[in-house]
């Protein structure tokens, strides 16, 4: 089994990808500079969090266009895994692999905190670890985080339990006030069709060790690599 | 032949645009109230093209398939 995580020119998360990967789960990893493209299969592809091209005209918008993801879209289309994090899902939507799109927070301000999520679905390679209802805790740190789409997409997402996790408070109640950017529906992670695609704003990599304050996010990379050896890929 | 194209990229009607509204907040702060406010970028490129029809063929697939954001984006093309 091998992960790839994908740096662009300004990503910023993915050492610290590749260190929850590798160092704290112990699968093998490799960093992949965008220009290299991807040489070999892989398992599941990151593509991590930061501000490739400055977020110049759109968050993820120019990395989208890179060769390699054309290399990304033809892994996804044979059912690899991709998992798209903050920068990486901006990235992941804007190159159609999930639909809407992530842009700027209903109030227009970075925020940067830890943030409740209601596991929405365990029905994922990426949340087969965790039960549909259960409340994880993780760091948020985004300007363009509030997900948009027409009402059309969002009612087919909702039918087809696509969305992955909701912001919500302690308890699991998803509320405006746990709504961290007004993204509708409370909506913080999406699944691809195929359910193969996961990309969201909250960042699991930086709650992957006790001792960063949460390692709910270490069932997330457990979910896929659990997914990888079930489909026999170990 | 070469064209001289604006483009002008604003949100949709009825897309929530905080940026406008914090300028406008600003600017109220300024003591300049204003009845509406929205933002658009603005990209101007030169195309040499055969006609100017091709031109703003070109300009739109600029659009389509960078510049623009569908879901939330609407565009205008101006060839010079």
């Amino acid at each position: 089994m091998r992960f790839a995580v994908i740096r662009f020119g300004g990503s910023n998360c993915d050492l610290d990808t590749v260190h929850a990967l590798k160092e704290v789960i112990g699968v093998p990893t490799d960093l992949i500079w965008y220009r290299d493209g991807l040489r070999r299969e892989y398992d599941a592809v990151v593509l991590p969090g930061g501000f490739s091209y400055g977020d110049y005209l759109r968050a993820g918008a120019i990395a989208a266009r890179t060769p390699i993801m054309a290399d990304v879209l033809r892994h996804a289309g044979a059912g690899g895994l991709v998992l798209g994090i903050c920068n990486g899902a901006q990235i992941g939507a804007e190159s159609g692999l999930v639909p809407g799109v992530f842009t700027r927070n209903e109030v227009p301000r970075f925020v940067c905190r830890p943030a409740h999520l209601r596991v929405e679905t365990a029905e994922s390679p990426f949340t087969l670890l965790f039960k549909r209802g259960d409340v994880i805790r993780l760091p948020v740190a985004h300007g363009e985080g509030r997900y948009v789409a027409p009402s059309e997409t969002i009612t087919r997402l909702n039918r087809e339990r696509r969305v992955a996790f909701r912001y919500c408070d302690a308890e699991g109640q998803v509320t405006a006030e746990a709504n961290p950017n007004g993204s509708v529906d409370g909506i913080a992670g999406v699944l691809s069709e195929k359910r193969n695609v996961l990309v969201m704003m909250p960042h699991p990599e930086r709650a992957s060790e006790l001792v960063l304050g949460s390692d709910d996010g270490r069932r997330i990379f457990e979910s896929m690599i659990a997914h990888c050896c079930r489909s026999g890929k170990d | 032949m070469q064209f001289d194209v604006i483009i002008t990229i604003a949100l949709k009607e009825g897309m929530l645009d905080p940026e406008a509204r914090a300028i406008r907040n600003a600017l109220e702060h300024l003591g300049i109230p204003t009845l509406s406010l929205s933002t658009a970028r603005r990209v101007r490129l030169g195309l040499e093209a055969p006609t100017r029809d091709e031109a703003e063929a070109r300009a739109r697939e600029c659009c389509e398939r960078l510049l623009a954001n569908p879901v939330i984006h609407r565009y205008e093309i101006e060839v010079a």
